[in-house]
């Protein structure tokens, strides 16, 4: 079925972008205030205030701009897009329309160890509106509440070209954006709280079709997955339409969680108009060369460089050096770990394996984990010493993970070390030996299996903590004596 | 020349006016004459000059990334016709 279509997708991403204060006035940009408490007569709309632009704001689009390969262009200007909500108390957002700070560049994507480049439209700086509540059970309450903190906080907007044909190639794009977005430090990219939001474009044509097909905006993708999952639902949905010989309504649909589809948002009988107009309260932009020249130069380490740094100088592959940049956290604690234990592949295997999978379990990012890098160094010191097997590290590992202790302390604690002191060992060996001299027999007859029954022995009982290199050596004297 | 009703009705909803028939037919008329005037801007013979983006030769108005206190809540919440929770209070929206 699905192999008569392709899919077709584009990608509007909001960032929130780092800065102090909002878009146009000094109100705070900080997350979880009470409500109305960062508000002042401009990002509440009261008649007659004049908006200031913020410094910091441009730059940090600049910055962007740089980050993506995109075009800076020497005149940029601010537009009002018309329209009610009561989430916008000026009836209008300040946004760009057709000068925005950054137009063009592009992002490289890996999907099944193929690269792909995906190329960016635009991107464009606004406002965000405020939030609104809705009280209790949204089906029968006739309120909502509207809190405007949010309102006024500079984002902004990067449009992607419809150049994505798969949900995965999505979420690779948004995972790359990200991690450009966190690397060159203009955006705290956190996707729980609203500051990375994503809308997906998406519509489905014959293979061979040259035009694109009719498609359909999905809102309210707050996490990975759920783009991931409403591009595949969407994609089905819009295929199993078209086959039943229905047409594709363009239209606004949103994301349901909890019931794992899209649906329709809003009917279209009133196409948008949104009137834009240039803003006559906010003076255009001149961006001079030296401006950006000045920016360019105080660029922090992008995913791009940071990942043929891990490949030029720890020999590390293409794949693990992509996940490692995937955050400037993550990457933070790889060298952090690296300055201590100088294995680069087996600090990269733990850190994809055993960290990953424990991050995901707890849905937690790195920033929040109590384990400190040089901890994980310590318990890779410790397998190598042989003070405990690869296996009881997993498990100290995971103690590591959840309380933030020691790896020394947790293997005192539960008593995990392995026993390598020979005498100890002898003196279990000989036990064994002399409890089963038909088997040592056999051993001596030339019958090799017989060692490993000696080892399952011995490992047995002593719990799994007899050191296995110090156990072979010492069981292949005893036996021979 | 007059707008249509139609057109009078359009913008009448974008701007979430409720209008009786008198009133279309005033405004048609009224907003015709209002178009034509500035329609003849496009007598003028532009060619060559730059578009205007803004009325003033100003540049660049920037303010530093410094937080100031916002206004009190009780006084910026003062006006709202309806509250609850420290929060505006409007008819649900979907």
């Amino acid at each position: 079925m699905s192999k008569e279509f392709e899919t077709v997708i584009g990608l509007e991403v909001h960032a929130e972008l780092k800065t102090a204060t909002k878009a146009f006035c000094s109100c705070t940009t900080t997350f979880g205030a009470e409500p109305n408490t960062q508000v002042c007569p401009v990002c509440s709309g009261f008649p007659g205030m004049l908006p200031v632009l913020n410094r910091k704001m441009v730059e940090l689009a600049i910055r962007t701009g740089i980050a993506l390969n995109s075009e800076i262009p020497e005149i940029c200007k601010f537009d009002r897009k018309n329209y009610f909500y009561p989430d916008l108390p000026k009836a209008y957002q300040i946004s760009q329309y057709d000068l925005p700070i950054c137009q063009g560049g592009f992002l490289d994507i890996d999907v099944d160890g193929e690269q792909k480049r995906i190329g960016i439209t635009r991107a464009h700086l606004e406002e965000d509106a405020g939030k609104l509540v809705h009280q209790g059970d949204i089906t029968t309450t006739p309120f909502s509440l509207v809190d405007l903190n949010r309102s006024g906080v500079p984002l902004l907007e990067i449009v992607s070209e419809p150049e994505m044909r798969s949900a995965r190639e999505a979420r690779a794009y948004m995972e790359k954006l990200r991690s450009i977005l966190l690397f060159a430090g203009v955006s705290d990219c956190k996707m729980q709280e609203g500051s990375l939001r994503c809308d997906a474009n998406v519509s489905v044509r014959p293979v061979g079709q040259k035009e694109f097909g009719t498609r359909t905006e999905t809102k309210n993708l707050n996490s990975f997955r759920s783009l991931e999952r409403a591009i595949e639902y969407e994609v089905r949905r819009q295929i199993e339409a078209i086959e039943d010989g229905e047409k594709i309504v363009q239209e606004t649909r949103t994301w349901d969680e909890e019931k794992q589809q899209t649906r329709s948002m809003r009917s279209k009988e009133e196409a948008h108009d949104y009137r834009y107009f240039p803003e006559p309260d906010l003076s255009p932009l001149k961006i001079s060369r030296e401006w950006i020249a000045a920016i360019a130069s105080n660029m922090p380490e992008l995913p791009v460089q940071a990942r043929r740094r891990l490949v030029e100088e720890y020999a590390l592959p293409e794949y693990d050096a992509a996940i490692i940049t995937l955050s400037p956290d993550y990457l933070e604690f790889f060298d952090q770990c690296i300055s201590i234990y100088n294995d680069a592949k087996i600090v990269s295997n733990w850190m994809m394996s055993e960290l990953n999978r424990l991050l995901n379990q707890n849905n937690m990012e790195i920033s929040d984990c109590r384990l400190k890098p040089a901890d994980l160094a310590q318990l890779l010191k410790l397998i190598d010493d042989g003070s405990i097997s690869g296996k009881m590290a997993k498990t100290v590992f995971e103690e590591m993970f959840k309380s933030g202790k020691k790896p020394e302390l947790i293997i005192k604690e539960k008593g995990m070390a392995l026993i390598s002191d020979e005498a100890t060992l002898i003196s279990l060996i000989d036990g064994i030996i002399r409890n089963n001299t038909k088997v040592m027999e056999d051993y001596r007859n030339g019958k090799e299996k017989a060692f490993g029954f000696f080892v399952g022995q011995i490992m047995k009982v002593s719990k799994g903590q007899a050191n296995p290199a110090v156990v072979n050596k010492l069981l292949k004297e005893r036996l021979s004596q | 020349m007059a707008l249509t009703i139609k057109e009078v009705e359009h913008v009448a909803l974008l701007a979430r006016l409720e209008l009786n028939a008198d009133e279309k037919q005033t405004f048609a008329e009224q907003m015709g004459t209002i178009l034509d005037y500035a329609n003849r801007l496009n007598e003028l013979d532009t060619d060559g000059i730059e578009p205007l983006s803004h009325i003033l030769p100003v540049f660049n108005v920037l303010r530093d990334d410094e937080v100031k206190p916002g206004s009190p809540r009780e006084e910026i919440l003062s006006n709202a016709p309806l509250l609850e929770d420290q929060q505006y209070k409007v008819p649900k929206i979907i």
